[in-house]
């Protein structure tokens, strides 16, 4: 896809956007304009910004056609081919990290993440990958876990009681 | 003034406790660092590390986090001039020469010559924010929501005239983030607004630090990604003791220049959509058009390092003015910090002055601190960081990523965050690509829901009268910062204007 199509496409999805932000809050009932004895209704802000957002979705359309923006100019893909692998593999990955949390828990999520673009992105060797993986998990549980006592994800109840035991060393050994 | 004074002594000895001191010293380094790492700014140092400030006292955290600002700044020129990539879009204008300069094996003399202007740009600044900064609280206390809220537009308005961004896609920035502030709970009436899809999560709104995070890590890292490619050239630097004692006596050569371009700095970085890049830009103009040798400028003159450096510096201790005198951010990372803020129970305005004088006079401290640690630690480290910058991309963009993951969890609680972090990231690069600016965005979203306030206040208190904000008897400053608003939005009309006349002349 060109840049030239990528605005005319974005402007169009931001207007349907738009238009769609007044309607959920028309259709949620909000008062959009002033209520005697109480003042501005809820839905005064939002709306009205909304329909700004839309009438500015319009603008670039307008724009877009008679080619004032530089971009309804462009000709050149909308994404970069020689870096496009790298920018979606880097994204599918960092999905994959967040959605394998609730299955096997931040830190061994992290590792495996780590590890993964490491050694098949950056072809880096496997004891500088392994050295960062479980340093990033000492890293992380210290910081997070023990200083700021934030409690992460754990995943699965077999994850969990791995951690608990090493909490519990802590708690009666370290602290 | 003798007030001033000792209040400015208390914030030093406050400064100099060992925890703010240990703070100064990580954050200025964490920023170096961050700063010199290409495409991480301040702004994404800040975003990224403010869930570990929790970790500290509210004055420690903002100390940290003001360090790693600064130190960012002084980081940018690292990689302009070894990489020929600015390390943040506030060092662009470093590269001119700082490259140049580099790839005639002049390198070392660049970056001390960076360093250099960056601890005159701060010093002078410091000093403009310490004079300016109590009279502007003072007068600020007499401000109510009708002056609060025509400030703020005064702050979008500046991102419209002054942000040399495409003005629909600008304002439609500045929307986008106000409307994303306002989903949740409605602060007056207690209503739910815009719950999508029926999900309670959004029944508590969208956080600032999840769209700041979204675009300053995520979305920054798949930028970085795409424009670097992922590979960067380092150049070689060369330090000897002798040629940095032969470099110290260049100095006078930009000291003119780098004065000047300080005080520019400051006060074109106290503008919240101006800031530190577009104050590089100046900066190194006003070098350009002053100097003996204008021709020289593009092909390696130390004041054309000097000169950006100086400014971008002054700039970010600017940025912090409106921030702490008047709740209103000077800069993306301010608006940053301000959510900070907000999060560590202060309510950032004038009253900080009267109701937490230790924080505020402790964080001025801090900057007089932390600009000798920066320029001291800059120069010591200058042949290590050149050896960071060999990091490869494949470590440095999933750590990134860990830590916003890791990050927005430990703030939040919820793994619903988490992927709204990511959705966001990702719309943030896929509209930055076509040039929307999301700066603006951000801003927004963090002023949103004082902005929504104090204009329902208002309007409440005149029964209705939206003229509130323009009467001239009772709201005058209010009705001036709506006049300027007015102005800076025709501004860029009366550019074109005069441009579509000069090509009909021509």
């Amino acid at each position: 896809m060109s840049t030239r199509n990528a605005e005319l496409i974005m402007a169009i999805g931001m207007l349907v956007f738009s238009l769609g932000l007044m309607w959920n809050i028309h259709s949620d009932g909000l008062v959009i304009g002033w209520m005697e004895e109480r003042g501005p209704g809820s839905g005064l802000w939002p709306f009205w910004l909304s329909l700004g957002m839309a009438l500015c979705s319009v603008w670039t359309m307008v724009r877009w056609f008679n080619g004032t923006t530089a971009e309804s100019r462009d000709e050149s893909p909308y994404m970069d081919p020689e870096s496009l692998g790298l920018v979606v593999i880097s994204f599918v990955l960092l999905t994959a990290m967040i959605f394998l949390v609730q299955y096997i828990g931040t830190y061994l999520s992290v590792a495996l993440f780590l590890g993964a673009y490491m050694r098949f992105v950056g072809r880096h060797k496997w004891p500088q990958t392994l050295a960062l993986m479980g340093g990033s998990i000492i890293f992380i549980y210290f910081l997070f876990e023990w200083q700021l006592a934030k409690y992460l994800p754990k995943g699965l109840p077999i994850f969990e009681d791995a951690f608990l035991w090493i909490d519990n060393y802590r708690w009666e050994y370290l602290m | 003034m003798t007030e001033v004074m000792t209040l400015l002594g208390n914030g030093l000895l406050q400064a100099f406790e060992p925890l703010n001191l240990f703070m100064i010293f990580a954050g200025c380094l964490a920023g170096l660092f961050i700063g010199a790492m290409p495409g991480l700014g301040s702004v994404n140092g800040v975003a990224i590390l403010l869930p570990v400030t929790f970790l500290v006292p509210p004055t420690s955290a903002i100390i940290f986090l003001a360090a790693l600002y600064y130190g960012a700044m002084y980081g940018g020129a690292v990689s302009s001039i070894t990489l020929g990539i600015p390390g943040a879009s506030t060092a662009v204008a470093t590269v001119f020469d700082g490259r140049p300069m580099a790839q005639k094996g002049m390198a070392d003399q660049a970056l001390m010559a960076a360093a250099i202007a960056s601890f005159i740009g701060g010093t002078v600044s410091i000093v403009l924010f310490t004079l300016f900064a109590p009279p502007l609280a003072n007068l600020a206390l007499k401000f109510g929501p009708q002056e609060e809220f025509a400030l703020m537009i005064l702050a979008f308005a500046t991102f419209i005239g002054l942000g040399g961004d495409d003005i629909p896609k600008t304002i439609f920035s500045i929307l986008l983030g106000l409307v994303m502030a306002a989903v949740g709970f409605d602060i007056i009436s207690g209503k739910p607004r815009m719950i999508f899809f029926d999900l309670v999560e959004f029944q508590r709104g969208i956080g600032f630090l999840v769209l700041a995070i979204g675009i300053y890590g995520i979305g920054e890292m798949l930028w970085t990604l795409e424009t670097t490619k992922g590979s960067v050239q380092v150049q070689n630097v060369k330090t000897t003791w002798a040629r940095f004692f032969d470099n110290l006596t260049k100095i006078k050569s930009y000291i003119a220049t780098t004065s000047l371009g300080s005080i520019l700095g400051f006060f074109v970085g106290t503008l919240p959509a101006a800031g530190a890049t577009p104050a590089s830009l100046m900066s190194y103009g006003l070098a350009k058009t002053f100097s003996k040798d204008p021709d020289s400028f593009g092909k390696g003159n130390i004041s054309g390092v000097a000169a950006p450096e100086a400014a971008n510096n002054a700039a970010s201790t600017g940025s912090m003015l409106p921030m702490i005198t008047l709740g209103i951010p000077g800069s993306p990372t301010t608006a940053i910090l301000l959510g900070g803020m907000i999060i560590w129970g202060l309510r950032p305005g004038p009253l900080l002055f009267s109701e937490q004088p230790d924080f505020v006079w402790g964080l001025i401290g801090s900057m007089y601190v932390a600009n000798f640690v920066t320029v001291l630690l800059n120069l010591a480290m200058i042949p290590i960081f050149v050896r960071v910058l060999a990091m490869p991309f494949t470590i440095l963009t999933p750590i990134i990523f860990i830590l916003c993951f890791v990050g927005v969890f430990a703030t939040t609680d919820r793994m619903f965050d988490v992927w709204l972090m990511i959705a966001l990231g990702l719309g943030g690069y896929l509209l930055r690509k076509l040039n929307y600016p999301v700066a603006p965005a951000v801003l927004a979203i963090v002023l949103g829901p004082l902005a929504e306030r104090s204009m329902r206040q208002s309007l409440i208190g005149s029964r209705g009268d939206a003229t509130t904000f323009i009467n001239p008897v009772e709201h005058p400053i209010s009705l001036a910062c709506i006049i300027v608003a007015l102005l800076l939005m025709l501004y860029p009309v009366f550019v074109s204007m005069r441009k579509k006349r000069a090509a009909t002349n021509a």
